[in-house]
C-alpha cells in the first residue's frame, strides 16, 4: 500500500484503498474488542490488574469505545464507500491516492487520539472524549477528505440516476462532518452547563442517527441486491427510508438527558420524534427482506447473505427498544442501566457490525479477486459473533432490569453489585467470544489474500463454491 | 460529470428537511437554554471548579494545575480581625484562568450579572494578578440575587493574604478534584445527575434548571454502574472511609466492584516515606487469603496528593 502513497493516481489500482481501508477496520474490530474483553474482564474481577494507572478501567473503557466506532465500523464504513461508490456509478474512484492517503491519515490520527485518550487526556464528553485538536484533525484530515471523495465519484458518475446507497452515503458523509463540528463546539469556544451537556449528547445521538446507522443501512441496499441477483423491492420504501432518517432521526437528540433540566418542550418533543424512528427502520427492514424473495436459500449457503440478514433481523429488536425505551413512560425505569449497554451493543455489535461485516467479506474478495480462503473460519467467525453478542445482550439486559428495579425499590446499591455480578461473568465471556472470532477473521482474510483462489475475469466470487 | 440534474428537487428538500431539524434541535433550545440564570449552586460550582476541568491547553495532561482553591475563612485577612462565621472564598493566584461566569458575566443571568459586575467588580479582576471571590446578597431592581463578589476589587483581599492566613484543613482542592473525577473516568460509572423519581430517595435532590451554568464538562454520565455521587458530600463526609475505600474499595466494602486508586497517592505518604505498595498489596493478599488478621493499614495521603483533591471534590458535593 505504502508504495502507491506517492505514486500517479492512474498507476494506483482500482481497489487498493478500499483494500487498505477493509483490513485495517478488520485490525481495529480486533484490538477494540480485545480491550472490550479487557474491561468487562475488569468489571467481572475487580483485582484483575490493579494498581497501575494505564490499565485502569476509567481509562480504557472510552478507548474500546472510540475503536469499535472510530476504528472498526467508520473505517469498514469507508472500505465500502471506496468500492460501492463507482460500482454503482458505473466509474471508478474519484481518487485512489486520495483515499489511501486519508486511510493513513485516519489510522495515524486514531492511533493518536486512543493513545491520548488511554493517557487520561480526554474531554470529558462522553463519545466526544477525545480533546478538541484531536477533533479538529479527525474533520479536516478523515471525514472531509472521505466526503470529497465520495462526492467527486458520485459527480463523475457514469449513470443517470443515483442509485439508493449513494444516496446514503452521500449524505452521511456531509451530515457527519456537521456532527462532529457542531457536536464538538463546547470544546471549541467552550461553551459550558446545560449547552455543554446537550450538545454532548446532540453529538452522540446524532454520530449514530446520521452516521453509523444509514451508512450501515446502505451497505445492506448493495449487497443482498448485489449477491442475490434480485432487484431491490422497492425503491418507493427506500425513498420513505431516506427521508424519513433525515427528517426523524435527526431530532430526538435530548431523549438521552430525560433526567436532566433540559426545557420540557425539547425532551418531550425529542420523545415523539424518538418513536417515529420506527419508520425508516421498518422501511428498510421490509425493504430488505422483500428483496430476498426466492432466495431464502442463500441465507444459509452464503456468507454475506447471512451476516447482512442477521444484521437486518437484530434491527427489528435494535429500533423496537430504541422506539421506546426512551418514552418516559419507560425511560426512568432503564435509563443509566445495563439495559442501555446492551441495546448500544445490539446497535453497535449487532445490527451495524453484521451489515458491514458482509461489506467487507465481499468487497475484499472482490476487489482482490480471490475466493474467499475458508468457509469453515468463516462460519466459526459468524457463529463466535453471534453467540457471543447474544450472551452480551441478554446478559446484561437482565442486569439493567436488575438495575431498575433496585433503582425505584431503593435497594441499596450494593446488593444490585452483587444481584449484577454473575451476568458481567457472562458478559465478558461473550465480549471474549467475539474477540476471538475477529481473530479467526482476520486470519481467514490475510489468507484469502495470500492463498485464495483466483476469481476469473467477469465472475463474482459468491458464484464460485467454497472450497475449505 | 453527471452531476445532480435530477437532483435539484431533492437537494432542496434535504437542505429544507435537514436544516429545520437543526433550527429545532440546535437554534430553538440554545435560545431556551442561554436564558436560564445561574443558581447559588452554579456560582459557588464554577468558582470552586475554576475554567474547564476537561482538556485545555493550560493543564493538557490534566494534572490539575491552573485550578482555583476554595478557603473557609475565619479571620479577616488583611486586619487579622476574626470574622463572626467563617467565609467561603474562592481564591485565583495570579496566572490561573477565571471561570466563564467571571469572563462572560452574561452567563449568570438577569439581575446577577448587573449586581456581579456593578458591586462585584468582577469585570476588574485580572489573571495576572489574580483574584478573590466570593458569593454575595445583593438587591436589583427591588428583587434578592445572589452574585459574585470580587473581594479583591471591594475588600483589597489579595490571594497571597487568604492563602497565607488559610490553615491546611480549610483549603479545599475541589477543582483539581474535579479534573482528576474527569481524567480518571470516575464518570464512567458514578453519574453526577439523579435519575428521575424514586431515585431522589435515595441519591436526593435532581438539580435545579440553572446549576450548571459556567461548568465544563458537566460530566453527568450515562452508564450507571455504581451510586449517583451528585449530593455524595452530604451522605458521606468522612475522609477516613474515603481514603480507605479509594485506596481499596474491598477494605470498607467486600462487593465493591470499583477498580483500587492507590496510584493516587503518588510517591510519598503525608510524613514523607515512600509508600511501599508492592508491599501493602503483598501484605493484603495474605488478609485475603486469611493469614493475617487485619488488612495493612493504608498510608495516610500527602496534602499536595492528587488523592486529597480528590476527596476535597466528593466532600464538595453536597
Amino acid at each position: 500500500m505504502f508504495k502507491y502513497l506517492f505514486a500517479k493516481n492512474e498507476d494506483i489500482p482500482a481497489g487498493s484503498a478500499a483494500v487498505f481501508f477493509g483490513f485495517s477496520a478488520i485490525i481495529w474490530f480486533v484490538i477494540g474488542t480485545g480491550l472490550g474483553s479487557f474491561n468487562a474482564a475488569k468489571l467481572a474481577f475487580p483485582d484483575f490488574v490493579t494498581g497501575n494507572i494505564y490499565f485502569a478501567f476509567g481509562h480504557m473503557r472510552q478507548v474500546h469505545v472510540m475503536a469499535v466506532i472510530f476504528g472498526w465500523i467508520s473505517m469498514a464504513f469507508a472500505m465500502a464507500m471506496m468500492y460501492i461508490t463507482p460500482a454503482l456509478g458505473n466509474t471508478k474512484l474519484w481518487s485512489e491516492k486520495l483515499g489511501l492517503w486519508n486511510c493513513l491519515l485516519w489510522n495515524l490520527g486514531l492511533t493518536l487520539g486512543l493513545t491520548v485518550l488511554w493517557a487520561g487526556i480526554t474531554s470529558g464528553r462522553e463519545y466526544s472524549d477525545f480533546p478538541w485538536p484531536v477533533d479538529l484533525y479527525l474533520a479536516f484530515f478523515v471525514f472531509i477528505p472521505l466526503a470529497v471523495n465520495v462526492w467527486m465519484t458520485i459527480l463523475n458518475r457514469r449513470t443517470q440516476g443515483i442509485y439508493t446507497t449513494n444516496w446514503f452515503f452521500a449524505s452521511a458523509v456531509f451530515m457527519v462532518i456537521i456532527v462532529f463540528l457542531v457536536g464538538n463546539s463546547p470544546e471549541f469556544f467552550h461553551l459550558t452547563g446545560l449547552t455543554e451537556a446537550y450538545l454532548t449528547w446532540w453529538f452522540a445521538h446524532n454520530v449514530l442517527g446520521l452516521w453509523i446507522t444509514p451508512v450501515a443501512a446502505a451497505i445492506a441496499y448493495y449487497t443482498i441486491p448485489k449477491v442475490t441477483g434480485n432487484p431491490l423491492y422497492s425503491h418507493r420504501i427506500g425513498h420513505l427510508h431516506f427521508w424519513s432518517v433525515v427528517v426523524f432521526y435527526s431530532t430526538p437528540a435530548a431523549h438521552h438527558l430525560m433526567s436532566a433540566p433540559l426545557p420540557e418542550w425539547l425532551k418531550s418533543f425529542a420523545s415523539v420524534e424518538g418513536v417515529l424512528i420506527l419508520v425508516p427502520a421498518i422501511a428498510f427492514v421490509s425493504n430488505i427482506m422483500l428483496t430476498m424473495k426466492g432466495k431464502w436459500h442463500m441465507f444459509v449457503e452464503n456468507i454475506e447473505v447471512r451476516f447482512t440478514i442477521t444484521g437486518c433481523l437484530m434491527a427489528i429488536p435494535l429500533n423496537m427498544q430504541g422506539g421506546f425505551q426512551q418514552t418516559r413512560a419507560i425511560n426512568w425505569y432503564i435509563h443509566g442501566t445495563g439495559w442501555i449497554v446492551a441495546h448500544a451493543h445490539l446497535a453497535l455489535l449487532g445490527f451495524s457490525t453484521f451489515l458491514e461485516a458482509a461489506a467487507v467479506y465481499l468487497g475484499l474478495q472482490t476487489i482482490m479477486k480471490r475466493k474467499l480462503y475458508s468457509l469453515t473460519l468463516a462460519n466459526m467467525h459468524f457463529w463466535l459473533l453471534l453467540i457471543g453478542f447474544t450472551i452480551y445482550w441478554v446478559s446484561m439486559t437482565i442486569a439493567g432490569l436488575i438495575q431498575g428495579a433496585g433503582k425505584i425499590y431503593e435497594v441499596p446499591y450494593i446488593d444490585v453489585v452483587i444481584a449484577e455480578h454473575p451476568y458481567m461473568i457472562a458478559r465478558w465471556i461473550g465480549g471474549t467470544l467475539v474477540f476471538t472470532g475477529n481473530i479467526l477473521w482476520l486470519y481467514n482474510m490475510w489468507m484469502t489474500a495470500r492463498k485464495g483462489t483466483e476469481v476469473p475475469e467477469g465472475r463474482m466470487p459468491h458464484e464460485l463454491g467454497y472450497e475449505r | 460529470m453527471a452531476g445532480f440534474r435530477e437532483y435539484k428537487v431533492g437537494a432542496r428538500l434535504f437542505a429544507m428537511a435537514f436544516g429545520g431539524s437543526m433550527c429545532i434541535t440546535l437554534l430553538f433550545p440554545s435560545i431556551n437554554i442561554a436564558a436560564v440564570s445561574s443558581t447559588d449552586v452554579a456560582l459557588s460550582k464554577q468558582l470552586a471548579v475554576g475554567h474547564e476541568t476537561g482538556f485545555n491547553l493550560e493543564d493538557p495532561f490534566l494534572q490539575g494545575k491552573n485550578k482555583p482553591t476554595v478557603v473557609a475563612l475565619k479571620a479577616d485577612p488583611k486586619t487579622g480581625q476574626p470574622l463572626g462565621e467563617a467565609m467561603s472564598v474562592f481564591v485565583y493566584q495570579p496566572g490561573t484562568t477565571f471561570p466563564a461566569g467571571i469572563l462572560h458575566p452574561r452567563i449568570l443571568g438577569q439581575g446577577i450579572e448587573q449586581l456581579s459586575v456593578e458591586q462585584g467588580h468582577i469585570t476588574d479582576a485580572q489573571k495576572a494578578y489574580g483574584a478573590v471571590f466570593t458569593v454575595s446578597k445583593g438587591t436589583y431592581q427591588g428583587k434578592e440575587f445572589s452574585y459574585i463578589d470580587n473581594l479583591t476589587a471591594t475588600k483589597g483581599w489579595m490571594p497571597a493574604d487568604v492563602m497565607h492566613s488559610a490553615k491546611d484543613e480549610d483549603i479545599s482542592h475541589a477543582g483539581a478534584g474535579k479534573t482528576y473525577f474527569v481524567r480518571e473516568g470516575c464518570w464512567w460509572c458514578h453519574t453526577l445527575l439523579p435519575e428521575q423519581t424514586q431515585d431522589w430517595q435515595v441519591f436526593g435532590a435532581p438539580p435545579m434548571l440553572g446549576d450548571f451554568n459556567g461548568e465544563s464538562p458537566t460530566a453527568f454520565g450515562s452508564d450507571r454502574k455504581a451510586p449517583d455521587l451528585m449530593h455524595v458530600g452530604s451522605r458521606n463526609s468522612s475522609k477516613e472511609w474515603l481514603m480507605m475505600h479509594f485506596f481499596n474499595p474491598r477494605l470498607v466494602q467486600p462487593h465493591s466492584i470499583m477498580p483500587r486508586f492507590d496510584y493516587l497517592w503518588g510517591e510519598k505518604d503525608a510524613s514523607g516515606n515512600k509508600i511501599d505498595y508492592d508491599k501493602w498489596r503483598a501484605e493484603y493478599d495474605e488478609y485475603r487469603e486469611g493469614k493475617r488478621v487485619s488488612p495493612p493499614d493504608v498510608p495516610a495521603y500527602a496534602s499536595d496528593s492528587e488523592i486529597r483533591s480528590l476527596i476535597d471534590f466528593m466532600l464538595s458535593l453536597k
